[in-house]
Protein backbone atom coordinates (compact mmCIF):
# COMPACT_ATOMS: atom_id res chain seq x y z
CA UNK A 1 0.00 0.00 0.00
CA UNK A 2 2.35 2.68 -1.21
CA UNK A 3 -0.14 4.72 -3.22
CA UNK A 4 -1.57 7.17 -0.72
CA UNK A 5 -4.73 8.93 -1.83
CA UNK A 6 -4.58 12.58 -2.86
CA UNK A 7 -5.18 15.22 -0.22
CA UNK A 8 -8.91 15.86 -0.71
CA UNK A 9 -10.27 12.37 -1.35
CA UNK A 10 -13.80 11.58 -0.08
CA UNK A 11 -12.37 9.59 2.83
CA UNK A 12 -10.31 12.55 3.99
CA UNK A 13 -13.36 14.81 3.72
CA UNK A 14 -15.44 12.37 5.80
CA UNK A 15 -12.68 12.19 8.40
CA UNK A 16 -12.42 15.96 8.55
CA UNK A 17 -16.20 16.33 8.89
CA UNK A 18 -16.34 13.74 11.70
CA UNK A 19 -13.42 15.29 13.58
CA UNK A 20 -14.94 18.78 13.23
CA UNK A 21 -18.23 17.52 14.62
CA UNK A 22 -16.37 15.82 17.49
CA UNK A 23 -14.75 19.13 18.42
CA UNK A 24 -18.09 20.99 18.16
CA UNK A 25 -19.82 18.42 20.39
CA UNK A 26 -16.97 18.59 22.92
CA UNK A 27 -17.14 22.40 23.07
CA UNK A 28 -20.92 22.41 23.47
CA UNK A 29 -20.58 19.83 26.27
CA UNK A 30 -18.23 22.22 28.06
CA UNK A 31 -20.59 25.16 27.53
CA UNK A 32 -23.83 23.47 28.60
CA UNK A 33 -25.00 23.63 32.21
CA UNK A 34 -27.95 21.30 31.67
CA UNK A 35 -26.77 17.85 32.73
CA UNK A 36 -29.35 15.99 30.62
CA UNK A 37 -28.04 17.77 27.52
CA UNK A 38 -24.45 16.96 28.51
CA UNK A 39 -25.25 13.25 28.88
CA UNK A 40 -26.99 13.20 25.49
CA UNK A 41 -24.08 15.04 23.88
CA UNK A 42 -21.64 12.51 25.32
CA UNK A 43 -23.69 9.79 23.65
CA UNK A 44 -23.48 11.68 20.35
CA UNK A 45 -19.74 12.08 20.91
CA UNK A 46 -19.34 8.30 21.27
CA UNK A 47 -21.45 7.65 18.18
CA UNK A 48 -19.31 10.08 16.16
CA UNK A 49 -16.14 8.37 17.44
CA UNK A 50 -17.62 5.03 16.40
CA UNK A 51 -18.22 6.40 12.90
CA UNK A 52 -14.64 7.67 12.87
CA UNK A 53 -13.34 4.21 13.87
CA UNK A 54 -15.32 2.66 11.01
CA UNK A 55 -13.65 5.13 8.69
CA UNK A 56 -10.29 3.93 10.07
CA UNK A 57 -11.31 0.30 9.33
CA UNK A 58 -11.38 -0.61 13.03
CA UNK A 59 -14.86 -2.15 13.01
CA UNK A 60 -14.42 -4.11 16.25
CA UNK A 61 -13.45 -0.99 18.17
CA UNK A 62 -16.27 0.93 16.49
CA UNK A 63 -18.73 -1.76 17.53
CA UNK A 64 -17.55 -1.60 21.13
CA UNK A 65 -17.64 2.19 21.16
CA UNK A 66 -21.18 2.26 19.76
CA UNK A 67 -22.47 -0.39 22.17
CA UNK A 68 -20.62 0.64 25.31
CA UNK A 69 -19.98 4.37 24.80
CA UNK A 70 -23.13 5.48 23.03
CA UNK A 71 -25.43 2.84 24.44
CA UNK A 72 -24.87 1.67 27.96
CA UNK A 73 -22.80 4.50 29.44
CA UNK A 74 -25.41 7.05 28.37
CA UNK A 75 -28.05 4.98 30.13
CA UNK A 76 -25.89 4.55 33.24
CA UNK A 77 -25.09 8.27 33.34
CA UNK A 78 -28.80 9.08 33.07
CA UNK A 79 -29.46 6.66 35.92
CA UNK A 80 -26.70 8.30 37.94
CA UNK A 81 -28.11 11.74 37.09
CA UNK A 82 -31.41 10.76 38.69
CA UNK A 83 -29.61 10.67 42.03
CA UNK A 84 -28.36 14.23 41.79
CA UNK A 85 -29.49 17.64 40.55
CA UNK A 86 -30.35 18.26 36.91
CA UNK A 87 -28.39 21.45 36.43
CA UNK A 88 -24.78 22.26 37.08
CA UNK A 89 -24.26 25.15 39.51
CA UNK A 90 -23.17 28.33 37.70
CA UNK A 91 -19.58 29.09 38.46
CA UNK A 92 -17.64 32.22 37.54
CA UNK A 93 -14.46 31.14 35.79
CA UNK A 94 -11.36 32.55 37.44
CA UNK A 95 -8.27 33.72 35.62
CA UNK A 96 -5.27 31.39 35.95
CA UNK A 97 -2.45 32.68 33.72
CA UNK A 98 0.06 30.06 34.85
CA UNK A 99 -2.29 27.19 34.11
CA UNK A 100 -3.14 28.70 30.71
CA UNK A 101 0.54 29.04 29.86
CA UNK A 102 1.25 25.44 30.87
CA UNK A 103 -1.70 24.14 28.83
CA UNK A 104 -0.70 26.17 25.78
CA UNK A 105 2.93 25.01 26.01
CA UNK A 106 1.80 21.40 26.40
CA UNK A 107 -0.57 21.70 23.43
CA UNK A 108 2.16 23.24 21.28
CA UNK A 109 4.54 20.42 22.25
CA UNK A 110 1.96 17.82 21.30
CA UNK A 111 1.35 19.48 17.95
CA UNK A 112 5.11 19.55 17.41
CA UNK A 113 5.32 15.85 18.27
CA UNK A 114 2.76 14.91 15.61
CA UNK A 115 5.32 15.87 12.94
CA UNK A 116 7.40 12.86 14.00
CA UNK A 117 4.49 10.44 13.89
CA UNK A 118 4.41 7.89 11.05
CA UNK A 119 1.85 8.41 8.29
CA UNK A 120 -1.51 6.69 8.70
CA UNK A 121 -1.35 3.15 7.32
CA UNK A 122 2.44 3.16 7.11
CA UNK A 123 3.57 -0.48 7.04
CA UNK A 124 6.88 0.46 8.66
CA UNK A 125 5.26 2.19 11.64
CA UNK A 126 6.07 0.61 15.02
CA UNK A 127 2.39 -0.17 15.58
CA UNK A 128 2.26 -2.25 12.39
CA UNK A 129 5.58 -4.06 12.66
CA UNK A 130 7.04 -6.30 15.40
CA UNK A 131 4.35 -8.11 17.39
CA UNK A 132 1.42 -6.78 15.35
CA UNK A 133 2.94 -8.16 12.18
CA UNK A 134 3.58 -11.49 13.94
CA UNK A 135 -0.08 -11.79 14.90
CA UNK A 136 -1.25 -11.06 11.35
CA UNK A 137 1.18 -13.56 9.86
CA UNK A 138 0.68 -16.37 12.36
CA UNK A 139 -3.07 -16.26 13.03
CA UNK A 140 -3.97 -18.06 9.81
CA UNK A 141 -1.83 -21.08 10.67
CA UNK A 142 -2.06 -21.13 14.47
CA UNK A 143 -5.67 -20.08 15.08
CA UNK A 144 -7.93 -20.88 12.14
CA UNK A 145 -10.21 -17.94 12.66
CA UNK A 146 -11.12 -15.28 10.09
CA UNK A 147 -11.33 -12.44 12.63
CA UNK A 148 -7.77 -11.71 13.76
CA UNK A 149 -9.06 -9.28 16.39
CA UNK A 150 -10.86 -12.12 18.20
CA UNK A 151 -7.81 -14.36 17.90
CA UNK A 152 -5.58 -11.70 19.47
CA UNK A 153 -8.12 -10.74 22.11
CA UNK A 154 -9.09 -14.21 23.29
CA UNK A 155 -6.05 -16.33 22.55
CA UNK A 156 -2.77 -14.43 22.11
CA UNK A 157 -3.80 -11.85 24.70
CA UNK A 158 -6.14 -14.15 26.61
CA UNK A 159 -4.58 -13.31 29.94
CA UNK A 160 -5.19 -9.58 29.39
CA UNK A 161 -8.82 -10.21 28.56
CA UNK A 162 -9.17 -12.31 31.69
CA UNK A 163 -7.96 -9.27 33.63
CA UNK A 164 -10.50 -7.08 31.84
CA UNK A 165 -13.31 -9.48 32.74
CA UNK A 166 -12.05 -9.39 36.32
CA UNK A 167 -12.16 -5.56 36.25
CA UNK A 168 -15.79 -5.58 35.08
CA UNK A 169 -16.68 -8.17 37.71
CA UNK A 170 -14.99 -6.04 40.38
CA UNK A 171 -16.90 -2.95 39.21
CA UNK A 172 -20.18 -4.82 39.60
CA UNK A 173 -19.24 -6.03 43.08
CA UNK A 174 -18.16 -2.51 44.09
CA UNK A 175 -21.47 -1.00 42.94
CA UNK A 176 -23.36 -3.70 44.83
CA UNK A 177 -21.41 -2.97 48.00
CA UNK A 178 -21.65 0.84 47.72
CA UNK A 179 -25.27 1.20 46.63
CA UNK A 180 -26.41 -1.41 49.07
CA UNK A 181 -27.91 -4.67 47.95
CA UNK A 182 -29.34 -6.25 51.06
CA UNK A 183 -28.44 -3.30 53.24
CA UNK A 184 -30.60 -2.27 56.19
CA UNK A 185 -32.47 0.16 53.97
CA UNK A 186 -32.82 -2.38 51.20
CA UNK A 187 -31.28 -0.18 48.53
CA UNK A 188 -34.62 1.45 47.72
CA UNK A 189 -36.32 4.73 48.57
CA UNK A 190 -33.35 6.04 50.51
CA UNK A 191 -34.45 8.87 52.75
CA UNK A 192 -31.65 11.31 51.87
CA UNK A 193 -32.57 11.12 48.19
CA UNK A 194 -36.18 12.07 48.90
CA UNK A 195 -35.60 15.00 51.22
CA UNK A 196 -32.85 16.54 49.10
CA UNK A 197 -33.69 20.02 47.90
CA UNK A 198 -33.65 20.43 44.14
CA UNK A 199 -32.69 23.69 42.51
CA UNK A 200 -35.08 23.41 39.59
CA UNK B 1 -46.65 5.95 33.57
CA UNK B 2 -48.61 3.93 31.08
CA UNK B 3 -47.48 4.29 27.48
CA UNK B 4 -49.19 1.70 25.30
CA UNK B 5 -47.17 2.46 22.15
CA UNK B 6 -43.85 2.22 24.00
CA UNK B 7 -44.86 -1.07 25.59
CA UNK B 8 -45.95 -2.65 22.31
CA UNK B 9 -42.85 -1.41 20.49
CA UNK B 10 -40.50 -2.67 23.19
CA UNK B 11 -42.23 -6.05 23.15
CA UNK B 12 -41.65 -6.20 19.40
CA UNK B 13 -38.00 -5.20 19.77
CA UNK B 14 -37.08 -7.37 22.75
CA UNK B 15 -36.64 -10.72 20.98
CA UNK B 16 -34.71 -9.35 17.97
CA UNK B 17 -32.29 -7.54 20.31
CA UNK B 18 -31.63 -10.77 22.25
CA UNK B 19 -31.22 -12.65 18.96
CA UNK B 20 -28.77 -10.01 17.72
CA UNK B 21 -26.81 -10.29 20.97
CA UNK B 22 -26.51 -14.04 20.49
CA UNK B 23 -25.44 -13.52 16.87
CA UNK B 24 -22.74 -11.05 17.92
CA UNK B 25 -21.67 -13.43 20.69
CA UNK B 26 -21.24 -16.57 18.61
CA UNK B 27 -20.29 -14.95 15.32
CA UNK B 28 -17.42 -12.99 16.88
CA UNK B 29 -14.89 -15.49 15.49
CA UNK B 30 -15.94 -14.70 11.94
CA UNK B 31 -16.90 -11.04 11.97
CA UNK B 32 -16.80 -8.01 14.20
CA UNK B 33 -18.13 -8.63 17.66
CA UNK B 34 -17.46 -10.78 20.67
CA UNK B 35 -18.30 -11.17 24.31
CA UNK B 36 -18.05 -7.55 25.38
CA UNK B 37 -20.35 -6.18 22.68
CA UNK B 38 -22.79 -9.08 22.95
CA UNK B 39 -23.03 -8.72 26.72
CA UNK B 40 -23.83 -5.03 26.42
CA UNK B 41 -26.47 -5.62 23.72
CA UNK B 42 -28.05 -8.34 25.87
CA UNK B 43 -28.19 -5.95 28.83
CA UNK B 44 -29.67 -3.20 26.65
CA UNK B 45 -32.69 -5.39 25.85
CA UNK B 46 -33.53 -5.61 29.55
CA UNK B 47 -32.83 -1.91 30.10
CA UNK B 48 -35.33 -1.11 27.33
CA UNK B 49 -37.79 -3.38 29.13
CA UNK B 50 -37.17 -1.50 32.37
CA UNK B 51 -37.73 1.86 30.66
CA UNK B 52 -41.08 0.83 29.19
CA UNK B 53 -42.52 -1.42 31.91
CA UNK B 54 -40.83 -0.10 35.04
CA UNK B 55 -37.90 -1.53 36.95
CA UNK B 56 -40.04 -3.71 39.21
CA UNK B 57 -41.39 -5.70 36.27
CA UNK B 58 -37.86 -6.24 34.92
CA UNK B 59 -36.67 -7.36 38.35
CA UNK B 60 -39.47 -9.93 38.37
CA UNK B 61 -38.35 -11.23 34.97
CA UNK B 62 -34.64 -11.22 35.80
CA UNK B 63 -34.01 -10.95 39.55
CA UNK B 64 -30.82 -9.52 40.97
CA UNK B 65 -29.97 -12.86 42.61
CA UNK B 66 -29.72 -14.51 39.18
CA UNK B 67 -27.48 -11.68 37.97
CA UNK B 68 -25.16 -12.04 40.95
CA UNK B 69 -24.78 -15.74 40.22
CA UNK B 70 -24.30 -15.04 36.49
CA UNK B 71 -21.50 -12.55 37.23
CA UNK B 72 -19.58 -15.25 39.08
CA UNK B 73 -20.36 -17.92 36.48
CA UNK B 74 -19.12 -15.66 33.68
CA UNK B 75 -15.77 -15.07 35.29
CA UNK B 76 -15.46 -18.70 36.35
CA UNK B 77 -16.09 -19.84 32.76
CA UNK B 78 -13.11 -17.76 31.69
CA UNK B 79 -10.70 -18.60 34.49
CA UNK B 80 -11.99 -22.18 34.56
CA UNK B 81 -10.92 -22.63 30.93
CA UNK B 82 -7.47 -21.45 31.94
CA UNK B 83 -7.47 -23.88 34.85
CA UNK B 84 -8.54 -26.79 32.62
CA UNK B 85 -5.71 -26.12 30.17
CA UNK B 86 -3.30 -26.04 33.11
CA UNK B 87 -4.68 -29.36 34.42
CA UNK B 88 -4.19 -30.82 30.94
CA UNK B 89 -0.51 -29.99 31.25
CA UNK B 90 -0.27 -26.84 29.14
CA UNK B 91 0.16 -23.18 30.04
CA UNK B 92 -2.70 -21.03 31.29
CA UNK B 93 -5.22 -20.45 28.46
CA UNK B 94 -3.25 -22.51 25.91
CA UNK B 95 -6.39 -23.80 24.23
CA UNK B 96 -4.55 -26.23 21.98
CA UNK B 97 -4.38 -28.60 24.96
CA UNK B 98 -8.18 -29.01 24.87
CA UNK B 99 -8.00 -31.06 21.64
CA UNK B 100 -4.37 -32.19 21.59
CA UNK B 101 -4.38 -34.31 18.43
CA UNK B 102 -6.28 -31.89 16.22
CA UNK B 103 -4.69 -31.06 12.90
CA UNK B 104 -6.51 -27.76 12.51
CA UNK B 105 -6.27 -26.32 16.04
CA UNK B 106 -9.84 -27.21 17.03
CA UNK B 107 -8.91 -26.56 20.65
CA UNK B 108 -8.41 -22.87 19.86
CA UNK B 109 -11.96 -22.72 18.49
CA UNK B 110 -13.52 -24.35 21.55
CA UNK B 111 -11.41 -22.36 23.98
CA UNK B 112 -12.20 -19.00 22.39
CA UNK B 113 -15.90 -19.86 22.19
CA UNK B 114 -16.10 -20.73 25.90
CA UNK B 115 -13.97 -17.78 26.96
CA UNK B 116 -16.03 -15.31 24.93
CA UNK B 117 -19.20 -16.80 26.40
CA UNK B 118 -17.77 -16.18 29.86
CA UNK B 119 -17.00 -12.57 28.94
CA UNK B 120 -20.50 -12.10 27.53
CA UNK B 121 -22.25 -13.51 30.61
CA UNK B 122 -20.08 -11.50 32.98
CA UNK B 123 -20.50 -8.23 31.06
CA UNK B 124 -24.27 -8.58 30.61
CA UNK B 125 -24.94 -9.40 34.25
CA UNK B 126 -22.56 -6.73 35.56
CA UNK B 127 -24.07 -4.00 33.37
CA UNK B 128 -27.57 -4.94 34.50
CA UNK B 129 -26.43 -5.07 38.13
CA UNK B 130 -25.03 -1.55 37.89
CA UNK B 131 -28.20 -0.37 36.13
CA UNK B 132 -30.48 -1.96 38.74
CA UNK B 133 -28.56 -0.40 41.60
CA UNK B 134 -28.41 3.11 40.17
CA UNK B 135 -32.01 3.19 38.99
CA UNK B 136 -33.47 1.37 41.96
CA UNK B 137 -32.35 3.95 44.50
CA UNK B 138 -35.06 6.50 43.83
CA UNK B 139 -38.75 6.18 42.94
CA UNK B 140 -39.80 7.09 39.40
CA UNK B 141 -39.47 10.77 38.65
CA UNK B 142 -41.97 12.98 36.90
CA UNK B 143 -41.73 13.45 33.17
CA UNK B 144 -41.39 17.22 33.59
CA UNK B 145 -38.62 16.83 36.17
CA UNK B 146 -35.88 16.33 33.59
Amino acid sequence: MSDFSPLMSPVVLIDLALLTMLILVAVSMLKSRHLFAVVMLSGIYSLLSAAFFVSLDAVDVAFTEAAVGAGISTVLMLAGMLLTVRREKPKTPGRAPVALAVVLAMGAALFYATIDMPAFGDAQAPANSYVGQEYVERTASEIPMPNIVTAVLASYRGFDTMGETMVIFTAGVAVMLLLGLGSVRGGREVSDAKTKKRDD
Amino acid sequence: MDHLILKVTSKLLFAPIILYALYVQFHGDYGPGGGFQAGVIFAVAFILHAFCFGLDETKKALPQKALTVAMVIGFLLYSGTGLVTMLLGANLLSYDALVPNSTHHAGQHYGILVVELGVGVAVASTMLTIFYHFTGREPDIDQEDW
